[in-house]
């Protein structure tokens, strides 16, 4: 039978390994995901992971459980990774300007019929939102976008959209107002979307 | 044929509605402004399609498959473990 995950943290501080073995597989995709976001490489990315593992097992007979461990895994990682990044830096500035995030050419100008109406309408995209999850292109391209992505921009639609934490959550993991997080959401998201729109219009 | 004339687009350009379609989302709109970006999207089947496919990009993300740890990384961990085991006060014998 499948183990709680409060049965699972009882269970580490007995020094049960399976279940450590068994919190490690379950939570290290999303804190990997989350540290790629702050350091440019896998590597470091991966050593920012097992350092929070270790901060946990040294902090273990300390941790009250009053937050749900993937919170405090989360927020643990968030400052190491931040640590980590400022030595291997790759931060692009923040720009809340506002940049329009979609391509002015795509709409009409001042002097036609429609000014800042579209051109043409966003051509469709040739599949179900089931099949195009599904697809694996899809998803590569996807992973890449969200790669490229300057780090606030993709650790935010990493954590709201690939993690499905609230804004509030977001907002206090990454020491952002809800007013940023929300233009840096916006912003990444679109980058998204466009990427997938030219990769579906090349295709048809 | 329709007649973009009599069309009601919530006097929001599409221009202007692409860059609030986020903060629809949240619900975090005035109001006012909510209704005039409903009727925009009553209106409008461009803008439609976007909202369609910012929330396809969305649920995308959702359902990424996340890379797992390395097989080293977790070895290394799981040594890791070990270690903090033998050595730890946790421990009543050995």
């Amino acid at each position: 039978m499948e183990r709680t995950e409060e049965q699972l943290v009882d269970a580490l501080r007995a020094r049960d390994e399976r279940a450590f073995a068994e919190l490690v597989d379950r939570h290290s995709p999303a804190m990997l995901a989350l540290a790629r976001g702050h350091v440019s490489s896998r590597e470091v990315a991966e050593d920012v992971v097992q350092e929070t593992w270790l901060a946990l097992l040294k902090g273990i007979d300390g941790f009250e459980g009053r937050s749900s461990l993937r919170t405090w895994l989360f927020r643990v990682l968030v400052n190491i990774a931040k640590t980590r990044g400022v030595r291997d830096k790759r931060t692009v500035p923040m720009n809340l300007q506002d940049e329009p995030t979609v391509s002015p050419e795509r709409f009409q100008s001042a002097a036609a019929r429609w000014p800042g109406h579209w051109v043409r309408f966003p051509r469709p995209w040739p599949e179900t939102p089931e099949h195009l999850a599904l697809s694996g292109e899809a998803f590569e391209l996807v992973q890449q976008e969200l790669a490229r992505l300057p780090q606030q921009q993709r650790l935010v639609v990493s954590l709201r959209d690939v993690d499905g934490y609230d804004s509030d959550e977001v907002c206090a993991l990454l020491d952002l107002t809800p007013a940023n997080q929300r233009v840096l959401l916006h912003r990444g998201r679109a980058r998204i979307r466009a990427a997938l729109a030219d990769y579906f219009e090349a295709a048809s | 044929m329709r007649d973009w004339d009599r069309v009601d687009f919530g006097d929001l350009t599409c221009r202007q509605f692409v860059e609030l379609v986020t903060d629809y989302l949240e619900d975090e709109l005035d109001p006012d402004v909510r209704r005039r970006f409903e009727t925009h999207v009553d209106g409008c089947p461009g803008c439609e399609r976007y909202l369609d496919q910012v929330r396809t990009t969305q649920r995308t993300l959702g359902r990424m498959p996340l890379d797992a740890l390395s097989a080293g990384a977790r070895a290394q961990l799981m040594t890791a473990f070990r270690d903090w085991r033998s050595a730890g006060p946790g421990r009543s014998s050995s």
